[in-house]
């Protein structure tokens, strides 16, 4: 009995701890070029989900503009992930974009460019609650949702989709980062910001293409999550950032292994706190298990103290 | 002489403020937005301490500022007046008049005590993590807050309204605005003092180099204790005040979006700028109220507006630099300051 309870929480933790890592890898292929705590990615998770929402439900012609063939649900989800993906990347490129490159060409301090980033997390929630109206939406349902049960164990077709997403998403990452000429010079720019230019790396190219990676990741997050607990509101992101952040963080922030156990664990941790303990005590528990580990082990799981040259 | 000038002018604007409120010059309306104006400069220059003057990136000034509004509120309530939580007072509510800035400085040095939490993993730690040890730190405070019921868990605590009427009806005059600014200059001049001192330059020495000034004989474990518990006590201190304007608080009040505003107001006036945070203290909580017929709006102008500035001005308004760095006349009045080039 104990181990089927034990067995039930992994496999929740799991499902929960997916989503940290997805969000997490944004924040952390950000960092690890930039050195930037892009704090808006919490929200870019949310604009994820909405754009998800938008095409999802186009798709399924609830709008007066639609459509002249209907699709099967599974090829809608499919679409709307892949647009969903495509949409998110230009709002992350475009936030690049628009606020942090003058910053970054100004050579501003990047506390300041934290800051901005702050600044256009909180534009997306209220410019969001703002156009769209306060009301929470349902995520139409794409995917039928079959409940097995194995050895008292039960689990949703959904639950292993997210994870079996997750996995596949931080393989690709991973062989992007350290197979492709791409990743070579994303490496490249968080080794030595002020060689790579000479070398002749196109160093906003570059960047770009970080921010790319890292929306399309929330998007997949958003639109997965939104399948998993079809709500959403406009500040849904937020909560759910920060906690990611700290994943990343735990981890070792900058480096992609780390974003994808950091999550778990945080995952982990939340799910299993939630299940021995109260429900109000998850994130004084969880929080502090945090603090001790960075107070043992400060530069997070994968993360390497850098040298001080003196 | 010369020096007690800007003591004496502060000390006129204050009475000048205290009578305008007395004589109903100023409404209440306007009366609460200075008391928001002193109690956002407490936070954003206690604040700049940390990340101006010791270069760490602390993004969890609320829940020091919660740990403090918390205790002081308990304690005045506790012991001031009769209530449903506490039962009867212990001591005599019109004492409350002179132990107010007693319990006040208790509720700042509990909040110090919280501070430690971060200040001790920060001999270790620098940059990024600590941000995530001081985010963290924040939840939790706010988390144990929500999980305590004898205070009011996540329904929040009440009763500060009865202190205050207490005081009144002793003497009566707008209290909370006394002291708020009598706290307001009380930290803004520990403040300058501490960062103009040569005690104090080891902070800023901390945030220019820290092996560096290891060597030079700065005990930075030392520095950063004080820095950290003095931020957060003061944070603490502004929270008690908050605590009393409003005459409730609930731990929803104390989250990121709280600190996140703090943060703001820092970089707004500039890193490592006392009269920087104080403007923009004074400018952000004034530009707030101008922008309230905006409604809903508010939240997406500002932050839009913000982002749009960044880039014509990234080093915020003042920069690194204080008032006296602008105008020099300015010096003959202040104590010798820290020359930047």
């Amino acid at each position: 009995m104990f181990f089927q309870t034990f067995l039930q929480n992994l496999l929740n933790a799991l499902q929960w701890g997916s989503f940290y890592a997805l969000i997490a890898l944004g924040y952390t292929m950000v960092y690890g070029v930039l050195l930037l705590i892009n704090f808006a990615h919490g929200d870019i998770f949310m604009m994820g989900a909405y754009i998800g929402f938008f095409i999802a439900t186009f798709l399924l012609a609830h709008y007066t503009m639609a459509l002249p063939f209907a699709l099967p649900p599974a090829v809608i989800f499919l679409l709307t992930l892949l647009f969903s993906m495509v949409f998110t990347a230009m709002l992350g490129v475009a936030i690049e974009r628009v606020a942090y490159r003058p910053l970054r060409r100004k050579g501003a301090s990047r506390l300041y460019v934290v800051i901005t980033a702050l600044m256009c997390g909180l534009l997306l929630e209220n410019g969001n609650l703002f156009f769209l109206g306060a009301n929470r939406r349902n995520f139409p349902e794409l995917l039928e949702k079959t409940i097995y049960t194995i050895g008292g164990v039960t689990f949703s077709n959904i639950k292993v989709m997210v994870i079996i997403v997750t996995v596949m998403v931080f393989v690709l990452l991973e062989t992007i980062v350290r197979k492709t000429k791409l990743g070579m010079a994303m490496r490249a720019i968080s080794y030595d910001r002020m060689a790579v230019p000479l070398m002749g790396i196109p160093i906003d190219t570059v960047i770009a293409f970080t921010f790319v990676l890292g929306s399309s990741m929330a998007a997949v997050a958003g639109v997965l999550y939104a399948t998993a607990y079809p709500v959403l509101e406009p500040y849904m992101g937020a909560l759910v950032g920060w906690k990611a952040f700290i994943a990343a963080v735990l981890g070792g922030i900058g480096e992609i292994r780390g974003a994808f156990v950091g999550g778990f664990i945080l995952g982990f941790v939340e799910i299993f706190v939630a299940a021995f303990f109260p429900s109000t005590l998850r994130d004084l528990l969880a929080f502090s298990i945090l603090l001790i580990f960075l107070c043992i082990k400060p530069t997070g799981l994968f993360g390497v103290a850098r040298a001080t040259k003196i | 002489m010369r020096r007690m000038i800007p003591f004496l002018l502060y000390l006129l604007v204050c009475i000048a403020t205290v009578a305008g409120a007395q004589a109903g010059v100023f409404n209440a309306y306007v009366q609460l937005i200075i008391m928001y104006v002193g109690i956002n400069i407490i936070l954003s220059t206690s604040l700049n301490l940390i990340n101006g003057y010791m270069g760490e990136f602390s993004v969890g000034h609320a829940g020091f500022m919660a740990v403090g509004a918390y205790i002081t509120s308990i304690l005045n309530v506790w012991l001031f007046t009769d209530s449903s939580v506490f039962g009867p007072s212990l001591l005599d509510p019109s004492s409350a008049l002179y132990l107010f800035p007693v319990t006040l400085l208790a509720g700042g040095f509990g909040a110090a005590l919280v501070g430690l939490l971060v200040a001790i993993p920060s001999f270790r730690t620098r940059g990024d993590y600590l941000a995530i040890i001081t985010l963290a730190v924040n939840y939790i405070v706010k988390s144990s807050i929500e999980n305590i019921q004898v205070i009011g868990g996540a329904r929040g605590f009440m009763g500060m309204r009865n202190v205050v009427n207490s005081m009144k009806e002793v003497v009566d005059v707008p209290w909370v605005l006394i002291w708020i600014l009598v706290f307001t200059g009380f930290t803004v001049w520990v403040l300058q003092r501490l960062v103009t001192s040569t005690y104090g330059k080891g902070i800023v020495a901390i945030r220019d180099d820290e092996i560096a000034s290891e060597i030079m004989s700065v005990d930075t474990r030392h520095m950063k204790v004080v820095a950290f518990m003095l931020s957060s006590g003061l944070a603490g201190v502004a929270g008690g005040l908050f605590a009393h304007v409003l005459g409730y608080i609930n731990p929803g009040t104390f989250t990121i979006m709280k600190s996140t505003e703090i943060l703001v107001m820092v970089y707004l006036g500039g890193m490592g700028s006392l009269s920087g945070s104080v403007l923009s203290a004074i400018g952000f909580t004034v530009i707030l109220e101008l922008f309230r017929p905006l409604q809903m709006a508010k939240w997406v102008v500002i932050p839009l507006l913000l982002i749009l500035l960044m880039p014509f001005r990234p080093e915020g308004i003042m920069g690194h630099r204080e008032l006296t760095d602008v105008f020099p006349w300015l010096r003959r009045f202040l104590a010798p300051q820290e020359r930047r080039s």
